[in-house]
C-alpha cells in the first residue's frame, strides 16, 4: 500500500510516498534528503503529537496545559476531552501534574505556566 | 402617559428631546437600538456644513444656517469636540467657475458669512495638497467638523438630565390612537402619550404608515467611507468638497475632530434599510475621486471603511410638519445637512409642538453637560491628580488612543452608559484606532462584562441589550 | 531617582533577554517596563509548543519559554515595573533619553536613561487595512486577539470558523478552534505559497482536514450583527479576485492572520528612522537606531518566526547597549553599507561600522518569494565574500548569515545579499 505525506523538516515540504506493507515502511520516495525518510518511517509507523490546550481553574482562569511527552495521534480528542472534563485549583506551578496518565496513553498533563 | 413621545434616538431625536425637556413636559425617546446615535448619526461625514449649499427658502437652508450656528455654540456648553477648520469646493474646469459664484451667490441669500471664490493658485497656498489640476474653490470660512456621536450623546445626556427618559432596546411596533392619547406598541409592551414625534431615521416611512395612511416614502441612500490613520490627520486642514460634475456629487476628503482623514461618502440608492456593508466599487470610487481633489492620499494607511445610509425623502426637503393626525409629528428625510441642522430642528419641531399644546419653560433647566474626561486631554497636572485620586486612569486600555480603564468605566457607569464594546468605543475611543481593537478588545470586554454582571461571551459588539439595567439604576 | 542607565521597553521575550545580557555586562542600573501585569508579552497566549529547540535544546510552549526567561529576571534582581506604559520617548539635550511612563503608582513621569532598548514587540494587521468590503459585524477578529481571548480568558468566540491569512498564527488557531471544539471550514490564502511553517500546516491543518485554499481571498463578509458567512474567490496573479469564483462560507467566526507590524509609533516619535521594508527601524551592527543610544530588538525591530531568534537578536541588543553605556560608541571608523539586492526583501542591520563590529556579525534577512535550488551570495563590487548553497528559500523563514569581521576589513562602501539560481 502506498501512503503519501508531506515532509515537515524544512520549508521543502517534499511530497512523501511510502510504500507500506505490514506496518512496515518498505520504501519512500519523494524526499530530497534522509530526513524525508526518517520523517515519513515515524509518521507512518506511529504518529505522535504533544497536544496543547487549557484546563478551567476553579476560579475561572484557564490555565495552559500540555501533554509532558507526545502522545499517539488517534489519542488527541481522547486526550483534549479528558482534559475538559477535569478542574483545577489554583495556585499551580508551571510543570505540576494535573492529569496522571491521560487517556490511558501514560502520558501526564502537566500545567504549562505558574498561575496564581 | 407621557406628554410627547420621541421614536428614534438620533441626532435629530436627541436634539428634540433635548429642546424639549427645557419646558415643564414629560418627555420619553424610544429607540430600538441599546444605544443612542445608531442609525444615520453615527457613519456620515461629521461635517457642519456653512449653508451655503441648500436651495434658498427650503428648510434644509433655514435650519442649516441656524443649526450650524448652535452647533458651535452647543458644543462649548455640552462638551463636545467640534473645530471650525473652513471648507472649500473645488472646481477642476474653467468652464464651472460659473458655478462657485452661484453658491457663493446662495451663500449670500442664506446668510451664510465668510465665503468667497479663490484661485486654484490660492486654494494650494492655503492647502497644498490639493490637486493640480483645482481651477478655482468656493472657499467657506464657518464650515466645521464635528464628532456626531458625542453631540448626539451631549444631547441626550443633557435632556436626561433635564428629566427625558430613554428607552432603549424598545422596538416600536405599531401605533393607535383613541381620543387624544395614543397608543404606542413596543415589544417591550405598551407606552401612552399626547404626542409622537416620528425621529426614526431611515424607518420613518414605516413609522408613519402605522398611525397615516397618507403616503410618505424614505429611501436608504448608501454612502461608504474609508477612515485613515492620524498619521495621514495632516494632509490637509480644511474640509475639501468637489463641485457636483456630470460625473455626480463627488466626494469629500476632510481630517476629523480626532485628527484622522475621512474620504467618502459615495451615495447608491438601497431597498435594505439595514445594509450598511461597504463594497469593492464602492471603497474603489472613494479611493479614486478622494484622489482627484488631493494628491497622495495614503490609502495604504486606511485603518477602516464603513457605510452610512442617508433617510432621503421624496420631496427634496426635510419633512417637519405634523401629519395628517394630530399630534402626529413626522421628521422625516433628514437627509444632509440633516446633522448640522440637529439643534434648529429640535427647536423647529418645539415651535409646531407649541401650536398643539402649551409648552412653559422650566426655570431649573440644565442648559451645560460635562462630557467624559479624555484623560489624554488634560494636562499633565490634572492628569496626575486624576490618577492619585482614581488610579484606574493610570492603567492604558487603548493603546492606540491613549484611553485608560477610567474612562472606559465612566463610559459603562454614567447615565446612558455604554453596554456594548461600539458603545464604548464611541464613547471613549477606545478601538476606534489604528489596531482597530485587537489590543484592547479582551481588556474592554472583561470590564463590560463585570460592570454589567454578564458573562464574556455575552458581550456584543453592537445591538439591543436585553438585561435593561437602567430600570434598576433609577 | 528617575535616572538609570538602562530603559528596556517591553517585557516580553525580546526586552527580557536583552535585560538579562546587559545585565551580564555589567549594567546594575536599569529598569523593564511592561504595560501588561506579568512579563512574556505575547508568549503567553502562544500555549502551544515549538518553542525553545535553539536556546533551551528542547521544545517547550509559550508560557514555558517566557516562564523560564522571567524567573531569570527576577533571579538576577533587574528591577522591573508592570502595567506601566510608556508615552514617549525623546533625546533630552544632555543626550539623555527621556522615557515619559503612565502607571496607577507614578501617575504620568519622566523617566531618564542613558540608553534605551526597544522591545515593544509588533501587532497585527486589523482588517481595515485589509480593506474588505461587507458588513461589519461580531465575530471577526484577528487571529492573535482571538487567541487570547480563547486561552487567557477562557471566552468561547465561536463554532463555525474561517480563517484568512496562513501565517502560523492563523494555523494555529485553526488547530486551537478545532480542539475547543469548533469546526474550522478553510484557511483561505492570497498568495500562492503558504506564510506559516511547514510542520503547522501539517500538524494543525492535515491532521485535522482542514483545507488550505492558496491563491482565494475574502471578498465579502454577510451578517449584520453578528457574522453568518463570508464570500471567498479565487485571486489572480495580481492579486485580485476572479468574479465568478466566490463560494460562501457560512461562518459565525472569521480569524485573520495577515501579517504583523512592528509596533514603532513610541520609535518615530523619538526621531528614529524607519525601513519601510521591515517597518522597523533602521539599525547598524549593533542594533542600535539612528538615534545614538537608542537600540532596537525583536519583533518591533523586525517580524521574527522563532522566538529563539528574538531571543539571540535582543540578547546582542543588550550586550551592545551595555558596551554602550560603559565605553561609548565609536563614532569614528568606516560605515560600510548592507544593500538588499536580487530575491532579498530587507537586511537587518543595513549599515555595518567595521570599528564596532563584533567577532561575528548577523545579517538576517527575508526573501522575496520561493527559490529553489539557489545560492546566497554576499559580495563587495567584484569580491565574493560569500556563497551558501540551500535547496530552499521561502518568504515566511528567516535567513541568518553571519559574517567574520576579517573579511569585513578591506571594503570599501557596500555589500550586497542576493540570491542566485544554481545553474545545473
Amino acid at each position: 500500500m502506498i501512503k503519501e505525506l508531506t515532509c515537515i523538516c524544512c520549508p521543502m515540504g517534499c511530497s512523501l510516498k511510502a510504500e507500506v506493507e505490514n506496518d512496515e515502511v518498505i520504501s519512500v520516495s519523494g524526499n530530497n534528503c534522509i530526513r524525508g525518510e526518517n520523517y515519513a518511517k515515524s509518521e507512518i509507523i506511529a504518529p505522535v503529537r504533544t497536544v496543547t490546550t487549557t484546563i478551567m481553574s476553579d476560579s475561572g482562569i484557564p490555565v495552559p496545559v500540555k501533554t509532558k511527552d507526545p502522545v499517539a495521534k488517534g489519542k488527541i480528542f481522547e486526550t483534549v476531552s479528558q482534559i475538559k472534563e477535569t478542574s483545577v485549583h489554583l495556585p499551580i506551578k508551571m510543570g505540576e501534574i494535573v492529569i496522571k496518565n491521560v487517556a490511558d496513553t501514560g502520558v501526564d498533563i502537566v500545567a504549562t505556566r505558574s498561575v496564581k | 402617559m407621557y406628554d410627547i413621545l420621541v421614536i428614534g434616538a438620533g441626532a435629530v431625536g436627541c436634539a428634540v428631546a433635548r429642546e424639549l425637556s427645557k419646558y415643564k413636559l414629560s418627555v420619553c425617546v424610544v429607540e430600538k437600538e441599546s444605544d443612542v446615535c445608531e442609525g444615520t448619526s453615527k457613519a456620515n461625514s461629521a461635517i457642519v456644513h456653512a449653508g451655503f449649499d441648500a436651495k434658498p427658502g427650503t428648510l434644509k437652508a433655514e435650519l442649516n444656517v441656524r443649526g450650524s450656528k448652535m452647533i458651535k455654540e452647543l458644543s462649548s456648553k455640552l462638551d463636545f469636540a467640534y473645530k471650525q477648520n473652513g471648507a472649500m469646493v473645488l472646481c477642476f474646469d474653467e468652464a464651472d467657475v460659473g458655478k462657485l459664484e452661484e453658491l457663493k451667490q446662495r451663500a449670500v441669500i442664506n446668510g451664510v458669512d465668510g465665503v468667497s471664490v479663490i484661485s486654484g493658485e490660492e486654494a494650494r497656498k492655503l492647502e497644498p495638497s490639493l490637486s493640480d489640476n483645482v481651477k478655482a474653490a468656493l472657499w467657506a470660512q464657518t464650515s466645521a467638523i464635528v464628532c456626531p456621536f458625542e453631540m448626539t450623546l451631549a444631547f441626550a445626556e443633557n435632556a436626561f438630565a433635564n428629566g427625558a427618559e430613554f428607552r432603549l432596546s424598545t422596538k416600536v411596533t405599531g401605533i393607535s390612537k383613541n381620543g387624544d392619547t395614543f397608543n404606542v406598541k413596543t415589544d417591550k409592551g405598551n407606552i401612552q402619550c399626547k404626542i409622537v414625534v416620528n425621529a426614526a431615521g431611515v424607518f420613518a416611512d414605516e413609522v408613519h404608515s402605522m398611525i397615516s395612511s397618507q403616503p410618505m416614502k424614505i429611501v436608504p441612500r448608501r454612502g461608504e467611507y474609508m477612515l485613515m490613520d492620524k498619521a495621514a490627520g495632516g494632509l490637509i486642514s480644511r474640509t475639501i468638497f468637489q463641485l457636483p460634475t456630470k460625473m455626480g456629487k463627488g466626494i469629500l476628503v476632510t481630517p476629523t475632530v480626532h485628527g484622522n482623514l475621512l474620504a467618502g461618502p459615495t451615495a447608491e440608492d438601497l431597498d435594505d434599510k439595514q445594509d450598511v456593508s461597504t463594497t469593492k466599487h464602492g471603497l474603489d470610487e472613494v479611493k479614486a475621486k478622494g484622489s482627484l481633489s488631493v494628491k497622495n492620499i495614503p490609502f495604504n494607511k486606511v485603518i477602516t471603511g464603513f457605510s452610512g445610509l442617508r433617510a432621503v425623502g421624496d420631496t427634496g426637503d426635510f419633512i417637519i410638519e405634523q401629519s395628517d393626525i394630530k399630534g402626529f409629528i413626522d421628521v422625516a428625510g433628514i437627509e444632509s445637512p440633516g446633522l448640522s441642522s440637529a439643534p434648529a430642528i429640535g427647536e423647529y419641531v418645539c415651535k409646531i409642538i407649541s401650536g398643539i399644546i402649551e409648552l412653559v419653560q422650566k426655570d431649573n433647566f440644565i442648559d451645560t453637560r460635562k462630557g467624559l474626561v479624555h484623560f489624554f486631554d488634560l494636562s499633565n497636572d490634572q492628569q496626575n491628580e486624576l490618577i492619585s485620586k482614581d488610579p484606574s486612569y493610570g492603567r492604558i486600555v487603548c493603546r492606540c488612543e491613549y484611553v485608560t480603564e477610567g474612562e472606559i468605566l465612566d463610559a459603562i457607569n454614567r447615565p446612558l452608559g455604554a453596554t456594548t464594546l461600539d458603545g464604548v468605543k464611541r464613547r471613549t475611543r477606545a478601538g476606534m484606532g489604528r489596531c482597530q481593537a485587537g489590543f484592547c478588545l479582551p481588556t474592554t470586554m472583561a470590564l463590560i462584562a463585570s460592570k454589567l454582571g454578564i458573562s464574556l461571551a455575552d458581550v456584543k459588539k453592537t445591538g439591543a441589550f436585553d438585561t435593561d439595567r437602567r430600570q434598576d439604576d433609577e | 531617582m528617575n535616572k538609570y542607565d538602562l530603559i528596556v521597553i517591553g517585557g516580553g521575550p525580546a526586552g527580557m533577554a536583552a535585560a538579562l545580557a546587559a545585565k551580564k555586562a555589567g549594567i546594575d542600573d536599569l529598569l523593564i517596563i511592561e504595560r501588561d501585569n506579568v512579563f512574556g508579552g505575547i508568549l503567553n497566549q502562544c500555549i502551544h509548543n515549538g518553542f525553545g529547540l535553539h536556546t533551551f535544546k528542547e521544545e517547550l510552549t509559550g508560557p514555558e519559554y517566557a516562564e523560564r526567561y522571567a524567573d531569570m529576571v527576577i533571579q538576577q534582581n533587574i528591577p522591573f515595573e508592570l502595567e506601566t506604559m510608556v508615552l514617549s520617548l525623546e533625546t533630552t539635550t544632555d543626550a539623555m533619553k527621556a522615557v515619559t511612563v503612565i502607571s496607577s503608582k507614578r501617575g504620568v513621569q519622566t523617566l531618564y536613561a542613558k540608553a534605551v532598548i526597544l522591545a515593544m514587540g509588533c501587532r497585527e494587521r486589523p482588517r481595515g487595512a485589509l480593506n474588505i468590503p461587507g458588513f461589519r459585524p461580531q465575530g471577526v477578529y484577528t487571529a492573535g486577539t482571538a487567541q487570547k481571548l480563547v486561552n487567557l480568558q477562557g471566552v468561547k468566540i465561536g463554532k463555525q470558523v474561517v480563517i484568512l491569512g496562513s501565517g502560523d498564527i492563523g494555523l494555529i488557531m485553526a488547530r486551537r478552534m478545532t480542539l475547543e471544539g469548533a469546526k474550522v471550514s478553510a484557511v483561505a490564502e492570497l498568495m500562492p505559497y503558504s506564510s506559516g511553517l511547514k510542520r503547522n500546516i501539517v500538524q494543525c491543518l492535515d491532521d485535522y482536514g482542514i483545507p488550505l485554499l492558496l491563491s482565494h481571498t475574502v471578498v465579502d463578509i454577510k451578517g449584520k450583527e453578528k457574522l453568518e458567512g463570508v464570500y471567498i474567490a479565487k485571486v489572480d496573479e495580481k492579486c485580485q479576485p476572479i468574479p465568478g469564483t466566490e463560494v460562501y462560507y457560512p461562518c459565525d467566526t472569521l480569524l485573520l492572520s495577515c501579517g504583523l507590524i512592528p509596533e514603532n509609533e513610541l520609535t518615530v516619535g523619538a526621531g528614529v528612522m524607519i525601513d519601510p521594508r521591515t517597518n522597523g527601524a533602521y539599525v547598524n551592527e549593533s542594533l542600535q537606531t539612528n538615534v545614538n543610544g537608542v537600540f532596537a530588538c525583536g519583533n518591533v525591530l523586525h517580524v521574527h518566526d522563532l522566538v529563539d531568534f528574538v531571543s539571540e537578536e535582543s540578547q546582542r541588543a543588550g550586550e551592545n547597549a551595555a558596551r554602550f553605556i560603559l565605553n561609548g560608541g565609536s563614532e569614528s571608523g568606516k560605515t560600510i553599507e548592507v544593500k538588499a539586492g536580487n530575491g532579498v526583501r530587507y537586511t537587518v542591520p543595513c549599515r555595518i561600522n567595521i570599528d564596532n563590529a563584533p567577532e561575528l556579525t548577523h545579517i538576517r534577512f527575508r526573501v522575496t518569494g520561493v527559490y529553489k535550488n539557489v545560492s546566497i551570495i554576499l559580495k563587495s563590487g567584484d569580491t565574493e565574500l560569500m556563497r551558501k548553497r540551500s535547496q530552499i528559500l521561502v518568504p515566511s523563514e528567516m535567513v541568518d548569515l553571519i559574517i567574520q569581521k576579517n573579511k569585513l576589513s578591506d571594503i570599501d562602501d557596500t555589500i550586497e545579499v542576493f540570491v542566485e539560481e544554481v545553474q545545473k
